[in-house]
């Protein structure tokens, strides 16, 4: 079947250097009409690179493009869309305050002599909608629409210009779970009317669930090309980080101590309704549940990053009083935000400067930066942050390195209880079982540890037990003994709807 | 490579920060030797200290200005709040009889005043700075206004001349009170809470916040500061016309920021230096003095000025881009 198919784009050695790096080398591709093709491969790999050649964000420094059999000149995004390659960004490129069908037509307005058919894009927009299964009100403003509704606007938006290769960055990492599947039927919908579609994503599991194709690349280079169903998990994982990776999930043996954390009946009005939790030195307590089921505020509730309504925390057996993440910081709270580039970091500022940011060293009213700098090297050194410099503007590090600086500065503040929200989220294979192995240190060394994930092989294999959140109660609690995905997504779903499928 | 006794080392961004004033500075460094072979009267010490003088007041509020403009906010009241200081600095002195000294420290509190309430509307209304210090430029302008009858004030002690025409040995005291200010701002900038703060809460708020970083108290002193500055470069300017003068400082906003934002501050927050805006303010003094001096119509002042304004700021994204097209 495959052989009859056309590639619809194809790249011969194309390279493409920035100042140090190799980023894209010598790269040898093709893409072929009605299939999924996966990019697989590390952050630095070169996938985003691979991606900004392809939609003509970057121009190649050697090599030839062709789409459709024929070889492109390098005209910017505008000329890469007017030839049918169609890019869904994972920050969507949408205007939040036009309406469903403006950002459709974008630029393309229909009408004559600068006047606008408004009927016209309204009919064509709920065309375009039905075709990416999405109902709803074209008139609708972009803003108000849920992130999974906007992604579908997206592909809509995709589908409007004709696109004959559609690329997608990462699309289930904002998706809450349930609305993968529905995602996954669009996509086998465009491959249907043989549109190819170039997918990136770091879950595995997805690659072999979406993709017919799949595409290895490291340090720059395709390292292999081949059919997915000729792979497995093992394989894949062997091909991206070129070594063995033992353990994704190194779940450490740690002695459980006292209770650290004690959370009662905390409320949040609206979000987190009576919520309790314990958490004992040395363990690692996960939060599971869908997106918007009140995990991430709890988190920040307790951290005092929102308002906590009612309800009390204690820390080692202490009530603590917290109003303010300053105030949760000197009890010894820690919270790495799902968020690294919203909330973070402080991507302008150096590598060291962010490590030390929640507990500057002074000496007298001035800072001591000989000690600052001292602090930052030895938690490069401990956590093998790989930088050239630590005078580096975060910004400039790679997905699981920013990672690495977020857990150093909670580090540096002596955190006591750790909150990990998605700390495996945009981060590649080796960086993950990294993460995971340094979040299992860590609590061997008698911290204890919440870790909320979306992804549930990462919960179901780090916790000692997992705490399940729905519509912001808690709705029960799994020993690790009676760990299974089909209870997990039972209780976070409600048990009836599980009782269904 | 990184062993962490040498703080000293630079890297990259480091490097392409001081290219960046580098290119401000090449600049300075041009038009300096320029106007020195075109006109015999610029390389002389009175012309020098001259410009010193007069770029002072602009220069010292530029830097309260750099400190705003690093946390992502702007201050546009600076002018008429350096006016208000020196009107009531000068009629204190006059009606009153308040020495000169204690008058100037009003006059500095007058502008903190002005500037705490901006940070008070700025973090507890959550007003956009830019609408909370416009609504101060008016109101400040227009309390200057009232307390003075839109008249000038004359009449204050000689020596309140002290502050803006006065000189240790050869150097003139504002030049003085500049240099003292610099390295007071670059201290703070480089080597306090309060400086590392401000570039944390102008590249990410809330990750700072996170991070345990009372913002909301750290904002509220640093327009603080830059009032104080405002109130402190109206007496001097006060001081140099020995008289409080209504009309002072109307569009001395637009350039201090120019200072700034030529000198590599970045309006988006988290970028800005005192050496650089003491670079972008010098550089536009210079331009001023050499019109003067050649002859040159003065109206194409303001063209130069504005036409150096952009090329700073495409030659800083310029290089922003280059730098972000790095990473994946």
């Amino acid at each position: 079947m495959s052989a009859d198919r056309t590639p619809v784009v194809r790249l011969s050695g194309v390279t493409k250097r920035f100042p140090g790096v190799l980023a894209v080398d010598n790269v040898d591709l093709e893409i072929l009409s009605g299939q999924v093709h996966v990019v697989a491969g590390e952050n630095g790999a070169g996938k985003s690179t691979l991606m900004k050649l392809l939609s003509q964000v970057e121009r190649p420094d050697e090599g030839t493009v062709e789409i459709g059999g024929e070889p492109v000149a390098f005209h910017g995004p505008g000329h890469a869309q007017r030839l049918g390659v169609a890019m869904v960004y994972q920050e969507f490129a949408l205007a939040p305050h036009l309406t469903v069908a403006e950002n459709l037509f974008l630029g393309r307005e229909p009408g004559r002599f600068g006047t606008l058919n408004r009927g016209e894009e309204r009919r064509r927009a709920r065309e375009l909608l039905e075709s990416v299964r999405l109902d709803v009100d074209p008139t609708r403003r972009v803003a108000s629409l849920s992130v999974a509704a906007q992604q579908r606007v997206e592909i809509a938006k995709a589908l409007a210009i004709d696109a004959r290769l559609v690329i997608m960055d990462e699309p289930t990492a904002v998706l809450p779970e349930r609305d993968i599947d529905d995602l996954f039927e669009v996509i086998r919908e465009l491959t249907g009317r043989g549109i190819a579609v170039l997918y990136i994503s770091h879950r595995l599991d997805e690659i072999f669930r979406i993709g017919d194709r799949v595409t290895v690349m490291r340090d720059g280079a395709v390292v292999k090309t081949l059919p997915v169903s000729e792979l497995d998990h093992d394989q894949l994982v062997r091909l991206m980080v070129g070594r063995e990776i033992a353990n994704l999930y190194p779940k450490p043996e740690a002695e459980l101590g006292e209770v650290r954390l004690a959370i009662r009946d905390v409320t949040r009005a609206g979000v987190v309704d009576g919520c309790s939790l314990e958490v004992r030195g040395g363990e690692i307590v996960g939060l599971a549940g869908l997106v918007g089921a009140g995990r991430t505020e709890l988190a920040r509730a307790v951290f005092g990053a929102d308002r906590l309504d009612s309800g009390t925390v204690e820390l080692d057996g202490e009530a603590v009083r917290i109003d303010s993440p300053a105030a949760a910081i000197d009890a010894g709270l820690g919270y790495l935000t799902e968020d690294r580039k919203g909330n973070g970091l402080a991507l302008e500022l150096a590598i060291e400067h962010n490590i030390t940011l929640a507990n500057l060293p002074t000496r007298g009213p001035l800072l001591d930066l000989g000690r600052e700098h001292e602090i930052a090297a030895h938690r490069r050194d401990q956590l093998d942050i790989r930088t050239p410099s630590l005078r580096r503007r975060v910004e400039a590090l790679s997905g699981g390195n920013q990672q690495k600086v977020m857990v150093a500065k909670w580090l540096e503040t002596r955190g006591r209880v750790l909150f990990f929200d998605e700390p495996g989220r945009g981060i590649d294979v080796g960086a993950k079982a990294e993460m995971f192995e340094l979040i299992g240190e860590l609590a061997t060394e008698g911290r204890a540890i919440v870790l909320i994930s979306s992804y549930l092989p990462e919960l179901l294999n780090m916790c000692d037990r997992i705490l399940v959140m729905r519509d912001g109660r808690m709705a029960g609690e799994l020993a690790r003994d009676d760990f299974s995905e089909e209870r997990l997504m039972a209780l976070a779903t409600g048990a009836k709807e599980a009782h269904e499928r | 490579m990184t062993t962490a006794t040498r703080p000293a080392a630079l890297s990259r961004e480091n490097l392409s920060d001081a290219i960046s004033q580098l290119a401000a500075g090449g600049a300075l460094i041009v038009v300096f030797i320029y106007l020195s072979i075109a006109s015999d009267r610029f390389l002389t010490s009175d012309n020098l200290f001259n410009v010193g003088q007069q770029t002072a007041v602009t220069a010292i509020i530029a830097i309260g200005m750099t400190l705003v403009i690093i946390t992502a906010g702007i201050d546009l009241s600076v002018g008429a709040v350096a006016a208000l200081s020196g009107v009531v600095g000068v009629k204190l002195m006059i009606e009153l009889g308040l020495p000169p000294n204690l008058a100037i420290v009003v006059g500095v509190l007058v502008g903190a005043l002005a500037g705490l309430v901006n940070g008070l509307l700025v973090t507890i209304t959550q007003l956009a700075p830019f609408i909370a210090t416009l609504g101060m430029m008016s109101v400040a302008r227009g309390l200057t206004l009232i307390v003075t009858g839109a008249a000038a004030v004359f009449g204050a002690p000689a020596d309140f001349r002290l502050l803006g025409q006065g000189e240790i040995g050869p150097v003139p005291i504002p030049v003085i009170a500049l240099i003292a200010v610099a390295i007071l701002g670059h201290l703070v900038l480089t080597r306090t809470r309060l400086g590392r703060y401000s570039y944390a809460i102008g590249s990410n708020p809330e990750a700072a916040r996170l991070s345990g970083i009372p913002v909301k108290r750290y904002l509220t002193a640093v327009y603080v500061i830059a009032g104080a500055l405002a109130g402190f470069g109206g007496m001097m300017a006060a001081s140099r016309v020995n008289s409080g003068q209504p009309n002072f400082g109307i569009g001395l906003e637009l350039d201090v920021i120019a200072a700034a934002v030529i000198g590599g501050a970045s309006l988006f927050g988290g970028r800005g230096t005192v050496v650089g805006t003491l670079i972008g303010g010098f550089l536009i003094a210079l331009i001023r003095n050499g019109s003067v001096l050649l002859n040159v119509n003065t109206f194409y002042q303001s063209v130069i000025i504005g036409v150096i304004i952009w090329l700073a700021v495409i030659f800083d994204q310029y290089r922003r881009r280059r730098l972000g097209g790095a990473g994946e």
